[in-house]
C-alpha cells in the first residue's frame, strides 16, 4: 500500500505562550483568549471549538483584561495603560486609547454593553462610553488608594464592586462615590503580615460579592452591610480568578496550584428554599497557575501559564453525546506554523519573532516497517531570520524550491531570496516589496516559485510576481464577487498554476482562475469553519476539511462536488473520525497515487484512499495493527479508505516529500513542560 | 463433525482378577449419575468409579469361591446396585454397604443372562432361557418357575429400551450359525421372534439398537466389516409367525476383503456410529482402532489407533467411550455434532476444537473448580454442569414422593421436638424436596436451631444426615446456628466440622482453634472410616500410596519382611507395584486428617484473635501441625505455580501465615523442645535456600527492569528517520 521513510522531526522548539485572560461571549458562542505575549485568539464554540481567528502578539502589548461588549465587539486592556478594540474582520488592533491611569489591571463592560469600567494602577476606576466606532472617556469614579486589581458590575449596572490590595470597595456608578469599604482578612495563618491581593471579584444580582484572593480564600460578602457571609479556604496559594455562570448558580475559580474548583449554589435540604454555596468539584488539569477561567452554559473553561486551554464539560448541563460532552485540551494552534520546501527538503519554522530554516537529514540505508534507519547526514540548522520591530510574525512561507522566504507581521510583508550553494547560505532581503495597504494573513508561493500569494483583508488576495535575482512586483489583486468583509486565512494553489482557492473568515471559499486573474467560482458555503484546503495536483479537485471533521472534494472544472464527495456524504463518515479532538490542519497529496489524500490533525495522520470502500460504524477505524497481522489476501477484504497512523504525536505538520518520504514535525508535550518555569511547590505525601 | 478429544485412564485392570485381561470386562454400566460408572470384572468385584476424578468411589466383592456372572447395574429408582453371582444368586446393595455377603440375597431357579436397568422403571432380568421378568415380580417370588423360551440357542447380546413408556427388551441368539432376534415387550408380555438373513461368508460380530417412533432399528456389524441396518416395528401386539428379517447395507467399514475380528459397534447419535475392532489384513499385523463413522454420508469422521490392543468391548455413556486398552480401562471423550454435508466432507469450520478446548477436563482442576463452585461437595461431573447435587436429589425425591402432601415449617419444627430420629430425617428430606420458599435461609436456620437444641438436650439424638444436608443447602452461617459446631465437636463428627469450616464464612477464632485441636488429637486410624472429603489433599497426597507405605513402615517396625504382606494386601490395590518412597516426602498425617487440617487452613481468621487461642495447643500438637505445614510448604514450593491444583487446597500464603502464627504462639515451646530441633533446622534450611533464591531473582528483576527502562529512551532524539508502512 505505502511504505514511507519518515523524517521524524522534533527540533521545532515551539513554545506556546501562557494564557493570560479569557472572555466568553454567550451571545456569539465565542471565546476570546489573550496570551502572555499579547496574542489574541478567538475560538468558535459552535464550530467544534475551532480557533477561527488569531491576532499576532506585540512586544509591548500585554493584555490583562478582555471583555466583549454589545455582543461581538472585543476590547482589551493591559499594562501599557491602553484600552484597545480589536478588529475581528481585519485581525488587528482597531484603535487604542490611553486610560491615563497607569497600567490597567482589570476591565469590565456594564450589562448593557454601553460602558466600560477600567481599573487602573493609580487606584481610579474610569468609565468609557462605547460608541459605534470608538470608545470615549466618560468620567472617573472617586479615586482611592491602592491599585484596582479587579472589578465587577452589578447586573443592574448601578454599582461596581472593586477589588484592591487588602480591601474591597463598592462604588455607586451614578454618584461615583465609594459606598462600602470591606477589609479582607489578610493573615491566613500565623503571624506573617502579607498583603492580601483581591485577584478577582464578582457582583451577584442579590447583592452578594464574591472575592478570591491571594491567601487562597473564596469569600462571599454582603455588599449592603459589608459583612462576611461565607469563607471557603480553597488553596494554600492564591486563588487567581473566578467566573460566574449566567444563572448565578455556579462559580468556577482557578488557583495558582493549577487546580480549578466549582462552587454551586445548592439548597441546604432537599426542597428547601434556603441555599448555600458549596464547593463541589475539583479539577486538576493544569500544572501551573490558572490565570483565567470562564463559565459557559455547559462547561468550565480554564487557561493557565502552561498554555493549555481546558474546556471541561459539566455533565449535568450537557444533553446528549455531542462534541461538547468531552473534555477538550488545546495546546497547539489550529494554524500551520511549519512550511516545507519539498524539492529542497527544507523546513521553515515560524516563531513569534523569528524564523528558522532547517535542512532535513538523509539516510542511505533502507529498512522495513518500524526500523529506525541510521542517519547518514544530520539535519542542519541553516538560518535564523529575526523579525525587526515589536510586532510578532503572523504568517510565513517558503517556496517549494526553497529559494524564497516570505513572512509578514501585522503591518509589513518581508521577502527574502535565499541562495543555497554547496552548503553555504546567503540571504538577500528583497528591498522593494510593494507596500500593501492592508496586512497579510496568509502567504503562499506558487509551485513554480514565480508568484507569491498574499491573503489579505476583505477577501482579497494579492498576487506578487517574484523575479530573479531577488525582485518582486505587484501583479494583481483578486477580489471575490461577493464583497466579503472578512480576511482570508487559508490559501491554496494548484500545481499547474491555473487555480487559486482562498477561504475567508466567513467560511466562504473562492476559487480564482490565475490565467485570467478573475473569480472562477464559489464553493457552496458550509456551516462550519474551514480548517484546511488543498488542490489535487492531477485532477485539480479542491479538498476541503471542516472543523466538524467533514471532508469534501470539489471539482473546480465542473464547479460541483465530485461523486466521491457525494458518496461520502451519503454514506456518512465513521463515528470515530467525527469524534476526533482536533481539526485537520493540513492536506497534501501523493502525485504517484492520485487516489490518496494525506491529512493530519494533532494526534494522527491519515491517508484517505478514495479507491477503497468507506468504513461503517461497525468496523474498526484504526485498523492498521489488525491489517498488518493479516495475510496479503485477507487485507484486501478488510481494508477501508482511512489508513490512520497515530505513532507520531502531537503533530504540528506532516507533508509528503518526493520519493516516498514523509516529514512529520512533532512537539512532545514533555518538551514544552520542561521549558516552563517551576510550578508552585506542593507538598506531596511521601516525598 | 465428530471428533475424539482427550483420553485418560480410568483404572488399571488387574490380570489376576477373574479370567484375565484378554477377555476384557464383564460389563460396564452407567452409575447413579452421568459421571459415575459401575465396572464389573470377570472375577469377583464390582467397582463404582467417578469418571471425571478417575477415582473409585466404592468397590464390592463376592466371596473367594464365587464369581460375578452378570454385570452389576444400578437401579436408578432406588439407587441400589444389583448383581448376580454364580448365575443364580441375586444381590442388591447400597452405597453404604461394605460386604456383599451381608446384603440382600435372593436365589433364583434359573440362570440369569443379564439385568437391564432403565430410568423410571423396574429393572428387567433376562434369563439365559430367554424369559424376561421385572425385578420386583421376581423378588416377590424368587423361587418361581422360569420357563425356557429358546431351545438350545445361546444369547449373544441384549439391550433394553423405553418406548412409549414401555420397556422393550431385544436380544439376539445364535444356533448353528443362524441368528435370531427376539423382541420382548414386558407389559403386556409379548414376544416376537425374527430370523436374521443368512450371510455366507461372514457372521455378525456386534449388535446395537435404538428405537424411535415405535420403530426399532438394529445395527449389525458383520465380520466382513459391513454394517447392516434392520428395521422392526414395535406396533404389532399379537405374536406372529417367525419372520425373516431383511437387512440393508448401511456402511462398509473396510475396503477390501479383510476380515474384522473382535469388533464392537456403538451408536452415538442418529447419524454416527463408532466401531472398535482389529483389521486382519494379511500383509500387516492386526491393527486395532476406534473409528467414528457417519452413516448418513458413509464417511469416516475420525479414528484412533489403539496399539496396545483391546478386548473388543466398547461402551459409550454420556459422550465418553470406555474401552480396555492394554491393561487399563481408557476413557476417550468424544464430541458428535449434527451431521451436515459440510461436516461430513470435513469442510465445516470447527469452532470448538480450534479453540483451547483441547485441555482435558480431568487435568484442568481450575475448570472443575469453577463448574462446581455452586456446590463444592457435589459429586457432580463436569459434564453435568448445570445441576448441583441438591437439586438433582431434590428432583429425584420429587419424582419418588410427589404424592405426599407438603409439610409446613411449623409442623416440621414441632416434629423435630419429639419425633424419632428417622422420622425427623424422613420429614426433613421431604421438606427440603419441596423447598422453594422465599425465605429459605431463615427457614433452614430455624430448622437447624431446632435440631441442635434437641441434640443438646437429648444426647442420643444426632440426626447426622439431616445436619449434613442442611449445611449443604449453603444457606447457613455460623451465626445462624452457633451451637452446631459445639455439638459436632462434642460428637467429634469430623465430616460435619469439615463441612462447616468450608462453608461458614464467620467462624470465631476460638471455635476454629477448638476444631484444630480436636483434629490434631484424633488418631489417624480413627479417621480411616470417616467420609471426610479428600478433594483438597488429592492433588498432593497419593492416598493409596500413603496407605501402602504406612503399612510397609509398620511391618518393618515389627521386624517382618514386608514382601509377603504386600502380596496379600495387593489384591484390591490398583497401583500395580509398590513404589519406593523417600520417607522425607511422606505426609506426617493421614489423608483424612490432612483434609481436615486443610479446612482449618482455608477458613477465615484474624491474627489478633487467633493467637491467644493457638496457645492452647499442646506441644505435641504443635509439632505435628508444624510438620504438616512444613510438608505442605515444601510440596507447594515444588510446584511451579506455587499452588496446589484443586479447590479448597490451601495456598502458599495461607500455609506461610499459619506457620508464622504457630511459631509466634509457641516460640518458647518450640525452641525448648528437643524433638522440634530437627524440624526447625530443616525448615530454616529450606526457607534460607528459598530466600537466597528469591534474592537472586530480585537482582535479575532489577536488571531486567533497567533494561526495559533504557529501551524506550533510545528513540527520544530530536531527529530520526524511521520506516513506516501503511497497509
Amino acid at each position: 500500500m505505502g511504505e514511507f521513510q519518515v523524517h521524524r522531526v522534533r527540533f521545532f522548539a515551539y513554545m506556546p505562550a501562557g494564557i493570560r485572560c479569557l472572555a466568553h461571549s454567550p451571545r456569539s458562542a465565542r471565546l476570546a483568549l489573550a496570551r502572555t505575549d499579547g496574542a489574541l485568539e478567538v475560538y468558535n464554540f459552535a464550530a467544534n471549538y475551532f480557533q477561527e481567528k488569531g491576532i499576532p502578539g506585540h512586544e509591548t502589548r500585554t493584555t490583562e483584561a478582555l471583555c466583549w461588549a454589545t455582543g461581538d465587539r472585543l476590547f482589551g486592556a493591559g499594562l501599557g495603560g491602553d484600552v484597545s478594540e480589536y478588529d475581528l474582520e481585519k485581525l488587528r488592533v482597531k484603535y487604542s486609547l490611553d486610560g491615563f491611569g497607569g497600567p490597567i489591571w482589570s476591565m469590565a463592560a456594564d450589562p448593557s454593553g454601553t460602558q466600560l469600567a477600567v481599573g487602573c494602577e493609580d487606584g481610579s476606576v474610569k468609565l468609557f462610553q462605547v460608541l459605534p466606532d470608538k470608545i470615549q472617556f466618560e468620567r472617573s469614579l472617586d479615586r482611592q488608594k491602592g491599585r484596582i486589581m479587579s472589578l465587577s458590575w452589578h447586573p443592574s449596572g448601578t454599582r461596581i464592586a472593586v477589588g484592591s490590595i487588602d480591601l474591597l470597595r463598592v462604588f455607586d456608578v451614578k454618584s461615583g462615590h465609594a459606598i462600602q469599604r470591606i477589609l479582607v482578612d489578610r493573615h491566613p495563618q500565623g503571624l506573617y503580615r502579607r498583603e492580601c491581593v483581591v485577584w478577582s471579584v464578582a457582583f451577584l444580582s442579590d447583592g452578594t460579592i464574591v472575592s478570591s484572593d491571594s491567601v487562597g480564600k473564596v469569600q462571599f460578602w454582603d455588599s449592603e452591610k459589608g459583612t462576611l457571609l461565607e469563607t471557603h479556604p480553597v488553596s494554600s496559594s492564591a486563588v487567581l480568578c473566578l467566573a460566574v455562570s449566567e444563572e448565578e448558580d455556579s462559580i468556577v475559580v482557578g488557583t495558582s496550584e493549577g487546580a480549578v474548583y466549582q462552587f454551586q449554589l445548592l439548597p441546604v435540604k432537599w426542597g428547601s428554599a434556603e441555599s448555600k454555596w458549596v464547593r463541589t468539584k475539583p479539577f486538576q488539569h493544569h500544572t501551573h497557575d490558572v490565570r483565567a477561567v470562564a463559565h459557559s452554559a455547559t462547561a468550565l473553561i480554564s487557561g493557565g501559564l502552561d498554555a493549555q486551554l481546558v474546556i471541561r464539560p459539566l455533565m449535568e448541563r450537557v444533553h446528549g453525546k455531542g462534541y461538547d460532552a468531552v473534555l477538550r485540551k488545546f495546546t497547539f494552534p489550529h494554524r500551520r506554523l511549519v512550511s516545507c520546501a519539498k524539492k529542497a527538503r527544507l523546513l521553515l519554522f515560524q516563531f513569534p519573532q523569528h524564523l528558522e530554516l532547517w535542512r532535513l537529514g538523509a539516510t542511505d540505508s533502507a529498512g522495513k516497517d518500524g526500523d529506525i534507519l541510521p542517519v547518514s547526514r544530520a539535519p542542519e540548522h541553516l538560518l535564523q531570520l529575526k523579525s525587526k520591530g515589536p510586532e510578532h510574525i503572523c504568517c510565513s512561507c517558503i517556496s517549494l524550491c526553497g529559494s524564497w522566504i516570505a513572512y509578514a507581521t501585522t503591518s509589513r510583508l518581508h521577502l527574502h531570496r535565499v541562495h543555497l550553494e554547496n552548503g553555504s547560505v546567503r540571504v538577500k532581503r528583497v528591498s522593494k516589496v510593494p507596500k500593501l495597504l492592508c496586512s497579510a494573513h496568509q502567504l503562499l508561493c506558487s509551485a513554480d516559485s514565480t508568484s507569491l500569494f498574499v491573503a489579505s483583508d476583505q477577501g482579497a488576495v494579492h498576487v506578487l510576481k517574484l523575479l530573479e535575482p531577488g525582485r518582486c512586483g505587484h501583479l494583481q489583486t483578486l477580489r471575490p464577487n461577493s464583497g466579503s468583509a472578512q480576511a482570508v486565512y487559508l490559501l491554496t494553489a494548484s500545481v499547474d498554476g491555473d487555480w487559486l482557492a482562498a477561504a475567508s473568515g466567513d467560511w466562504e471559499i473562492n476559487v480564482y482562475s490565475l490565467r485570467h486573474f478573475k473569480p472562477h467560482c464559489t464553493v457552496p458555503v458550509y456551516n462550519c469553519a474551514v480548517t484546511a484546503l488543498a488542490i489535487h495536483p492531477v485532477t485539480n479537485n479542491l479538498v476541503i476539511a471542516h472543523s466538524d471533521q467533514q471532508v469534501f472534494e470539489f471539482s473546480i472544472t465542473d464547479r460541483e462536488y465530485t461523486t466521491w464527495s457525494r458518496k461520502v456524504q451519503q454514506h456518512g463518515l465513521h463515528k470515530g473520525w467525527l469524534e476526533r479532538d482536533t481539526p485537520i490542519t493540513h492536506i497534501t497529496f501523493n502525485p504517484k497515487q492520485p487516489a490518496h489524500i494525506l491529512l493530519h490533525d494533532t494526534y494522527m495522520f491519515c491517508i484517505l484512499d478514495k479507491s477503497l470502500p468507506l468504513p461503517d460504524d461497525a468496523t474498526q477505524l484504526m485498523n492498521q495493527t489488525t491489517l498488518k497481522q493479516l495475510s496479503e489476501k485477507a487485507r484486501r477484504g478488510c481494508a477501508h479508505a482511512f489508513k490512520i497512523c497515530k505513532k507520531y504525536q502531537p503533530l504540528l505538520f506532516v507533508d509528503l516529500l518526493e520519493e516516498g518520504s514523509l516529514v512529520v514535525v512533532e512537539r512532545p508535550l514533555m518538551d514544552i513542560k520542561t521549558q516552563l518555569p517551576p510550578p508552585v511547590q506542593q507538598k506531596k505525601f511521601g516525598t | 463433525m465428530a471428533v475424539l478429544r482427550e483420553e485418560f485412564t480410568l483404572c488399571g485392570l488387574i490380570a489376576g482378577a477373574g479370567a484375565g485381561a484378554g477377555q476384557g470386562l464383564l460389563g460396564l454400566e452407567p452409575g447413579p449419575d452421568p459421571d459415575r460408572v459401575l465396572l464389573t470384572d470377570r472375577g469377583r468385584t464390582a467397582t463404582l468409579y467417578k469418571v471425571s476424578d478417575q477415582k473409585p468411589l466404592g468397590s464390592w466383592s463376592v466371596k473367594q469361591d464365587q464369581t460375578i456372572t452378570c454385570p452389576a447395574v444400578c437401579n436408578f429408582e432406588t439407587g441400589e446396585y444389583i448383581a448376580v453371582h454364580d448365575d443364580k444368586v441375586l444381590r442388591i446393595w447400597k452405597d453404604e454397604d461394605v460386604n456383599l455377603d451381608k446384603v440382600f440375597k435372593a436365589t433364583l431357579t434359573a440362570e440369569v443372562y443379564r439385568i437391564h436397568s432403565l430410568p423410571h422403571t423396574e429393572p428387567l432380568v433376562l434369563f439365559k432361557g430367554g424369559a424376561v421378568q421385572t425385578l420386583d415380580a421376581l423378588l416377590a417370588a424368587p423361587q418361581q418357575e422360569i420357563e425356557n423360551v429358546i431351545s438350545d440357542e445361546v444369547i449373544r447380546w441384549s439391550e433394553a429400551f423405553m418406548e412409549t413408556q414401555q420397556p422393550v427388551l431385544i436380544f439376539t441368539t445364535e444356533k448353528n450359525g443362524n441368528y435370531f432376534v427376539y423382541v420382548q415387550k414386558v407389559n403386556p408380555n409379548i414376544l416376537h421372534k425374527y430370523k436374521l438373513e443368512q450371510e455366507e461368508s461372514s457372521h455378525p460380530l456386534s449388535f446395537a439398537a435404538y428405537t424411535k417412533n415405535n420403530i426399532l432399528t438394529l445395527l449389525c456389524l458383520y465380520s466382513n466389516g459391513y454394517v447392516y441396518k434392520i428395521l422392526m416395528s414395535l406396533q404389532h401386539s399379537v405374536p406372529e409367525e417367525e419372520q425373516i428379517l431383511s437387512k440393508s447395507l448401511l456402511l462398509k467399514t473396510v475396503v477390501s476383503d479383510t476380515a474384522l475380528k473382535g469388533a464392537s459397534l456403538a451408536i452415538l447419535d442418529k447419524d454416527h456410529v463408532a466401531v472398535l475392532g482389529s483389521l486382519d489384513s494379511p500383509p500387516n499385523i492386526a491393527k486395532e482402532c476406534l473409528s467414528i463413522w457417519n452413516t448418513k454420508f458413509q464417511t469416516l469422521q475420525t479414528s484412533k489407533e489403539l496399539p496396545q490392543g483391546t478386548s473388543g468391548q466398547l461402551w459409550c455413556y454420556g459422550e465418553r467411550f470406555f474401552l480396555t486398552h492394554g491393561k487399563v480401562l481408557t476413557v476417550i471423550v468424544y464430541k458428535c455434532e449434527t451431521s451436515s454435508l459440510a461436516a461430513a466432507v470435513g469442510k465445516l469450520k470447527d469452532t470448538q476444537t480450534s479453540g483451547m478446548r483441547t485441555v482435558s477436563s480431568y487435568v484442568n482442576w481450575n475448570m472443575l473448580q469453577e463448574d462446581d463452585l455452586g456446590s463444592p461437595h457435589a459429586q457432580q461431573s463436569v459434564t453435568a454442569k448445570t445441576e448441583s447435587k441438591r437439586t438433582l436429589r431434590l428432583r429425584r425425591n420429587n419424582v419418588a414422593k410427589v404424592q405426599r402432601d407438603t409439610l409446613t415449617v411449623e409442623q416440621l419444627l414441632s416434629d423435630i421436638k419429639d419425633s424419632s430420629q428417622n422420622d425427623v430425617e424422613e420429614e426433613l428430606w421431604q421438606f427440603l424436596s419441596n423447598a422453594e420458599m422465599s425465605d429459605f435461609q431463615a427457614t433452614v436456620g430455624y430448622i437447624i436451631t431446632g435440631l441442635v437444641n434437641r441434640c443438646k438436650t437429648e444426647p442420643t439424638f444426632y440426626p447426622r444426615n439431616c445436619l449434613v444436608q442442611l449445611i449443604q443447602t449453603q444457606g447457613l452461617s455460623y451465626s445462624l446456628c452457633p451451637d452446631l459446631m459445639a455439638v459436632a465437636l462434642e460428637k467429634t463428627d469430623v465430616h460435619l466440622l469439615q463441612l462447616c469450616l468450608q462453608q461458614f464464612p464467620d467462624i470465631p477464632e476460638a471455635v476454629t482453634c477448638a476444631c484444630l485441636k480436636a483434629f490434631l488429637s484424633i488418631d489417624d486410624d480413627n479417621l480411616q472410616g470417616t467420609n471426610v472429603n479428600l478433594d483438597s489433599v488429592i492433588s498432593y497426597i497419593d492416598i493409596t500410596l500413603n496407605d501402602q507405605v504406612k503399612k510397609q513402615s509398620a511391618t518393618v517396625q515389627n521386624g517382618f519382611s514386608s514382601e509377603l504382606m504386600e502380596e496379600d494386601s495387593c489384591d484390591t490395590q490398583l497401583t500395580p507395584k509398590p513404589h519406593v518412597v523417600d520417607t522425607e516426602e511422606l505426609c506426617p498425617v493421614g489423608p483424612q486428617k490432612a483434609a481436615l487440617l486443610n479446612a482449618i487452613l482455608y477458613s477465615a481468621y484474624s491474627e489478633t484473635f487467633l493467637l491467644p487461642h493457638l496457645k492452647d495447643l499442646s506441644a505435641q500438637q504443635v509439632i505435628l501441625f508444624l510438620r504438616y505445614l512444613q510438608y505442605l510448604y515444601i510440596k507447594c514450593s515444588e510446584k511451579v505455580t506455587m499452588d496446589f491444583p484443586g479447590m479448597l487446597s490451601p495456598t502458599i500464603y495461607q500455609i506461610m501465615d499459619w506457620m508464622c502464627l504457630l511459631l509466634d504462639a509457641h516460640f518458647t515451646v518450640v525452641v525448648m523442645l528437643p524433638e522440634a530441633k530437627g524440624l526447625l533446622f530443616s525448615l530454616h534450611k529450606f526457607v534460607r535456600a528459598q530466600a537466597r533464591f528469591y534474592s537472586e531473582l530480585n537482582k535479575i528483576e532489577g536488571s531486567l527492569q533497567e533494561l526495559q527502562r533504557t529501551k524506550p529512551q533510545k528513540d527520544v532524539g530530536l531527529y530520526s528517520i524511521e520506516m513506516l508502512e501503511l497497509v
